[in-house]
Formats: C-alpha cells, sequence, structure tokens
C-alpha cells in the first residue's frame, strides 16, 4: 500500500482546519482525503488525513507543530477499520431503472430517492468498493456524486 | 467589593508589563489606537518606526540582540500585511516575536470593512502560532500563552489579532492561570539512549565535525559547546546562523561553511567520517546539493524541532531535546574518552593556511568590502553588535568578522530579507544603549528601509552606519556576471542614486564618506568617536569585485570556485 492513514486529534477551535491545510498545502504534501467531524471528548475534534507512504513521516512532524493538533496516530494499514459514505445520483428511464436498481442494490448500495428520470443511492463501504460502484453506475450517466471523505479506526486485534 | 472595570486596550498594556515587556516597536492607526491610550501612560517604551515593516525588524534586532522576546504593535490592514515580512523571516530564523495588531470590529469582520486584512489568515504560515481575540477577558491569558510559545521550544512569531470593539470592552483583569497547551509540549530532554548511540558514535570517529548553528544561540549553549568541543578536541563549523556560537581565531574554529563559506569549513564536512549536527537544518546554503553533502559521515542530528530531523538528511542517530541538554548529556557520556582527532585537527589547520579568504585591496584601487571591514574591526576595542543585511555584504562580514561572543551577529539568514539591517540596529541598540552597535549595510538594502534613520535620530539611537555602496544589486549583479553572461538587467543602482551624506543629514543624523584607501581609519575613527546621534557613513566600494568562494546552487560541495580564474572553467 502506498498510503497511509493518519487519526489526528485536534482541539476544536475557530480556523484549525485552515491551520492543518494550510500546512499541508505550504509544505507541499499530497493528500488524498481529509475528513473531520466531532469526537465522544468536548472541545475535541477527529481528522482522518489519509497522504502518500513516502510524506508521511514529514506530514506527522510538520502538523505536529501546530499547537492546536494534540496527537496523531498512523494507523496499522493491517489493523485498520475503514470507512467512507458517497451518495451517487444517476439517470434512470424506464429500460434501465430496473437493471439499475437491481446493480445497486446487489453491492449493498441503498436506494434513497427515486424520480422519473433519476435515482440516488448511498453506499457506505471502503474507499475500493466506492470506486467500484462509480464504474458500475457509469454507463448510466452519473448526474452528481459525493464521497464523504475516509474515516478509519484502529480494531484492537 | 466591586473589581475595577479595565477596557482590552488597557488589559493589553497591564498584561505586557505583565510578562515584563519593556519595550515596544510600532506605528498606530484607527483599529489599534484605543491601545495607544493606556500605553502613553505605561512606563513600556515605544518606539515609533516609520513603517510596519521596519517597527517587525526592530523587535528582531531587539530579540536576536538579548535572546528576550521582542514586541511589536500595528494596526489593521496594512499595518499588518506590512508586519508579513517581519513575521516570516523571524519564523524561518527562530526569532521570537509577539506581534499585536488591531482588527476592525467584530461586528463589521467579513464585510470588507475599511482597513480590513484577514489577518489571522494571512499570518497563519507566517507565524509559529496567531489568536483572534473575540472578548477582553481573554486577553491576559492569551498574551501570556503568546508569550510562552513564541520563547519555548523552537522560538518564533506569535501574532494576537484584537477586534477594535474588544479594545474598548471593559471587564475586570483575571490574573492568568497555569498555561494548559495539550498539543503544545517541546521535548527539552533528549532520550538518554540516544545520547549514548551518539557517544558510541563520536568514540570511534576519526573525523567528526561539529555542525552547529543558531540553535547553540537560541537555547544560550555557547559554554557547553566550547566545553564539548575543546575537551575532545573536535572541529566546529558555524552556519550563518551560528557565528559567534564557537569563538572564531580558535584552532578548532573553521567558521562558515556553505555557498559562500570558506574552503576549510566547506571541506571538512566533505571529509568528515561523523557530523555531530546540533541546532541546525541542513539549509541549502549549507549543503547545495544534498546527494553530494557529506557522503561519507554518518550524521547525529539533535535539535529542538522534530520536523527537521530527516527533512534533508537521515540521521544515524536522531535526538530531539534542547541544545544545551543535549551538550551537557554529550559532555558527560563522553567523559574519560580518549577521541583521536589529532591527525584530522592537524590537517585541517594545515588546509586553512593552505585555503586562506583573500582579497585584493589596492593602495591607489577602488575600496574592497572585506578590506574595510578589517580595518573596522581593528578600530573596535569592544565586542559590537553586528547587524546586516543580505548580499555580498552580509558574506564579506560572515567571512572576515571575528566573532567571539553570541548574539553579536544579526542578519536575516533564512528568508534573506533585504532592508533587515538598519532597523533591526535600532532594535538591538534599543536593548543595549551602550553597546557599539554596527548596521552594516548593502546600498541596495539600505534603500528598502531608509527611513528608519527618522526614528534613530528621533529617539537618541546612536547606531553606527556603514552603507557599502558600490551603485548595484550586487549579488544579482555577481549572478548575471557568471550565469547570464554579464547582461545586468535591472541590478544597477546607479543612474538615480541618492547622496547618502545628505540623506543621512536630512534625516538628522551625521553623514560621512569614504572612497579611498587613506580614508579608511580617519572616518571610521570619527565615526567611532559620535555616540549621540547615529552616524553614517558612505563607503563607496568597487562594484566589479565579488565573493569568493562560491559553490553555486545545486551544485556539489566538492567543486569549490575559488576565485575569478576558476570561473573560466565553468
Amino acid at each position: 500500500m502506498n498510503e497511509r492513514i493518519l487519526s489526528v486529534l485536534v482541539e476544536d477551535k475557530p480556523g484549525v482546519l485552515a491551520r492543518v491545510s494550510s500546512t499541508i498545502s505550504r509544505r507541499g504534501f499530497n493528500i488524498k482525503s481529509l475528513s473531520v467531524g466531532p469526537t465522544h471528548i468536548e472541545g475535541r475534534s477527529k481528522m482522518t488525513i489519509v497522504t502518500e507512504l513516502d510524506a508521511v513521516e514529514q506530514v506527522k512532524k510538520q502538523l505536529n507543530k501546530l499547537v492546536n493538533v494534540i496527537k496523531i496516530v498512523e494507523l496499522d494499514p493491517e489493523m485498520t477499520i475503514e470507512t467512507e459514505v458517497l451518495l451517487l445520483k444517476v439517470s434512470i428511464n424506464k429500460e434501465t431503472q430496473t437493471s439499475v436498481i437491481e446493480k445497486a442494490n446487489l453491492v449493498g448500495a441503498k436506494s434513497v430517492d427515486v424520480g422519473q428520470d433519476y435515482a440516488i443511492f448511498e453506499l457506505t463501504e471502503s474507499s475500493k468498493e466506492l470506486n467500484k460502484f462509480e464504474k458500475l453506475m457509469k454507463p448510466f450517466g452519473i448526474i452528481e456524486m459525493v464521497r464523504g471523505g475516509r474515516i478509519a479506526v484502529q480494531s484492537n486485534l | 467589593m466591586t473589581k475595577e472595570l479595565l477596557t482590552g486596550a488597557e488589559l493589553i498594556v497591564r498584561s505586557l508589563e505583565y510578562l515584563n515587556v519593556s519595550t515596544v516597536f510600532g506605528l498606530p492607526g484607527g483599529a489599534i489606537l484605543p491601545a495607544y491610550d493606556p500605553l502613553y501612560d505605561s512606563p513600556i517604551r515605544h518606539i515609533l518606526a516609520r513603517h510596519e515593516q521596519g517597527a517587525g525588524h526592530m523587535a528582531e534586532g531587539y530579540a536576536q540582540a538579548t535572546g528576550e522576546l521582542g514586541v511589536v504593535i500595528a494596526t489593521s490592514g496594512p499595518g499588518a500585511t506590512n508586519l508579513i515580512t517581519p513575521l516570516a523571516n523571524a519564523l524561518m530564523d527562530s526569532t521570537p516575536l509577539l506581534a499585536i495588531t488591531g482588527q476592525v470590529a467584530s461586528t463589521a469582520i467579513g464585510n470588507d470593512a475599511f482597513q480590513e486584512a484577514y489577518t489571522v489568515g494571512l499570518s497563519m504560515v507566517a507565524t509559529k502560532h496567531n489568536y483572534l481575540i473575540t472578548d477582553a477577558t481573554e486577553i491576559p491569558q492569551v498574551l501570556k500563552e503568546a508569550k510562552y510559545i513564541a520563547t519555548s521550544g523552537r522560538p518564533g512569531p506569535v501574532l494576537v489579532d484584537i477586534p477594535k470593539d474588544i479594545l474598548n470592552q471593559k471587564t475586570s483583569w483575571v490574573e492568568p492561570k497555569t498555561l494548559d497547551l495539550p498539543g503544545y509540549k517541546p521535548t527539552l530532554e533528549p532520550n538518554p539512549k540516544m545520547i549514548q548511540q551518539a557517544a558510541a558514535l563520536i568514540k570511534s570517529s576519526k573525523k567528526p565535525i561539529l555542525y552547529v548553528g543558531g540553535g547553540i544561540i537560541h537555547s544560550k549553549s555557547h559554554k557547553e559547546l566550547y566545553n564539548l568541543a575543546t575537551t575532545h578536541n573536535i572541529p566546529v563549523v558555524t552556519t550563518l546562523m551560528g557565528r559567534g556560537a564557537f569563538p572564531d581565531g580558535h584552532e578548532l574554529c573553521l567558521e562558515m561553511p556553505g555557498m559562500h563559506g570558506n574552503y576549510t569549513a566547506t571541506t571538512s564536512i566533505q571529509n568528515s567520517d561523523l557530523l555531530i549536527a546540533i541546532g541546525v537544518r541542513f539549509d541549502d546554503r549549507v549543503t547545495a546539493n544534498p546527494e553530494f553533502f557529506a557522503q561519507n559521515a554518518k550524521v547525529i542530528h539533535a535539535d529542538i524541532d522534530p520536523a527537521e530531523i530527516g527533512k534533508v538528511r537521515e540521521a544515524e542517530v536522531p535526538i530531539v531535546g534542547d541544545a544545551k541538554s543535549v551538550l551537557i548529556g554529550l559532555t558527560k557520556a563522553l567523559e574519560g574518552s580518549d577521541l583521536d582527532t589529532d591527525n584530522w585537527v592537524s590537517d585541517l589547520k594545515e588546509m586553512k593556511q593552505n585555503f586562506p579568504l583573500s582579497y585584493d585591496q589596492k593602495d591607489d584601487g577602488p575600496l574592497k568590502v572585506p578590506y574595510v571591514l578589517e580595518q573596522l574591526q581593528n578600530l573596535t576595542e569592544e565586542e559590537a553588535v553586528v547587524v546586516s543585511g543580505v548580499g555580498q555584504h552580509q558574506m564579506w562580514i560572515s567571512q572576515h568578522w571575528n566573532f567571539t561572543e553570541p548574539n553579536t551577529w544579526l542578519n536575516s539568514g533564512g528568508l534573506g530579507t533585504m532592508g533587515y539591517s538598519l532597523p533591526a540596529a535600532i532594535g538591538a541598540q534599543t536593548a543595549f544603549p551602550d553597546k557599539l552597535v554596527l548596521a552594516l549595510d548593502g546600498d541596495g538594502c539600505f534603500q528598502m528601509t531608509c527611513q528608519e534613520l527618522i526614528t534613530a535620530s528621533t529617539e537618541n539611537i546612536p547606531i553606527k552606519i556603514v552603507v557599502f555602496n558600490n551603485g548595484n544589486h550586487g549579488m544579482v549583479r555577481q549572478w548575471q556576471k557568471i550565469f547570464y553572461k554579464s547582461k545586468f538587467s535591472a541590478s544597477e543602482l546607479t543612474h538615480h542614486t541618492p547622496d547618502y551624506v545628505k540623506l543621512a543629514e536630512s534625516m538628522g543624523a551625521i553623514g560621512l564618506r569614504m572612497t579611498k584607501k587613506d580614508d579608511v581609519k580617519k572616518i571610521f575613527n570619527e565615526m567611532l568617536n559620535i555616540n549621540d546621534k547615529p552616524v553614517l557613513i558612505d563607503c563607496v566600494v568597487d562594484p566589479e569585485d565579488m565573493v569568493f568562494p562560491m559553490v553555486p546552487a545545486g551544485g556539489s560541495n566538492d567543486q569549490i570556485i575559488m576565485n575569478k580564474e576558476d570561473l573560466k572553467q565553468l
């Protein structure tokens, strides 16, 4: 695997996301995914940052210099539980409708809205599976696609 | 009992007093005006700069000369944007700086109000940390935190932005609490295991070099360095930011390595089998192409900033910690061991004799900067604080001046900020009114911040300025000569150059001029005898002179250009 996932605990203060993203772009690091949300601890947020393997040491060290960054854990690829949410809006018509919904349901995507000429699916899976789903839907005409960014925790195994 | 109500502005001034700040540099304006009202009644000395960039460099000069916090105050919008250069400069050179900026009222933020700039965003990557105050009650706590962050760990600039309505908000003084910064805990004490590993490498080394820089000066550990180097006979190279950390003239001192370093310092690293790198960052001006840098050397790299270790060069022994603790640890771990470095030291001594720095000053020819510098140093009995601009003159000073004490060499090393010298010298002289403070500047640099000469005369700050006037951006000209077939695009200043003597006089300083060898002693003596006013010498020097040795950017430190003759082989 050419990438590493960092789980970054930060203070929930204004501008923290800007500090993290400025540091990343100022140092020229390549970031594959970044997501942020609250944690169970008051005043603490968690960022999940996916970066390239050869940059991971410097990304960790540079982010650690930020006063609002409390802790950075590099997740062990063997022991990581990872997922991402996707919403995908695809074109349908009378001919394709059944096949689109069947295919989507087959990979576990949930149809959250179906109209005359479109369907919206939700899928929560590893990013690899999401890529596959996108490929699967492409021939029918993707109208819009949103991905929530990868999130991960380490398992205890 | 009701508590005394204070405005946010009064809290700032009281906090600065509480933090033992005695001098601030700044320039008022709309948004910061409330703070200037209580400042007027405070014992804190305020130096009014003529430009916020000047104020920022003054605070840097103050900090570099003292090793303590420098403080600068500016207004919102252009006041704050003018501070960006000193902030970026202080970040690069790890100078502890506190910048306080006014901001438009919090109700107006985001509305493109008059003199509004997004100061926190603009300064985010030019500071170590910054704050936007949203309640005046936070002021004492935030300023205490800001000082702590600026001066601890790897020092750097911290900016505190305060909206005008918060400056006017009435609240009471809340004694700052013990600091609790969960994300900021600098590692000071090195890991003992790493110290042992480092000591083992040092013991087995035949050709060690102590490669030291600004970290020694920041951690005030020059004595510990001296002790380690002299006890075990280890030669020392001092980087541009580390000049003065180990005394020039000592037989173990090889002085500055790198792009314009002397032959022996640069080559000693190339020939070394072990680099003991402390408080340095393997800057490209030292390493040239890192692929060819010290190829036969193992590396012990100690720094207080973990991000510096492995950034450019992998270290066999990485040590995170304060340089002072590292040096004490290494000295202890090496106690009783006898390093076999005699041959190495005598080889380098011989190299020094064979490849000295040189210059060619003709009796009736144009003045050469190195000659002028040597004459000036001969005439100064005390240890002067030397403050430089950026370019040829900076390299010549670093090469030819004998630095024997830390904090006596102030310059813009990392960012290379032309215009640094004059305001930084004002800052240094403010800290040390009785010391000899020399602003040794280039004419290109001087023109960037020369309005601060008025600040010096108004405030009776008797700095001594030497403008090395070659009518050119000398280093640009040198590169154009070497790499652009002498096509001097936009590097000549001669068509409309000011009369520096008249300029000095018009700004309340004494102006003098030297143009030939016979002038030098006389004019310098005249300058050194004036102590109640700033003095400026227009020192007219040879525009064709070039700085050697030289390793072209991206080249190998094994291929040093020693003189003009070597250039022909390029």
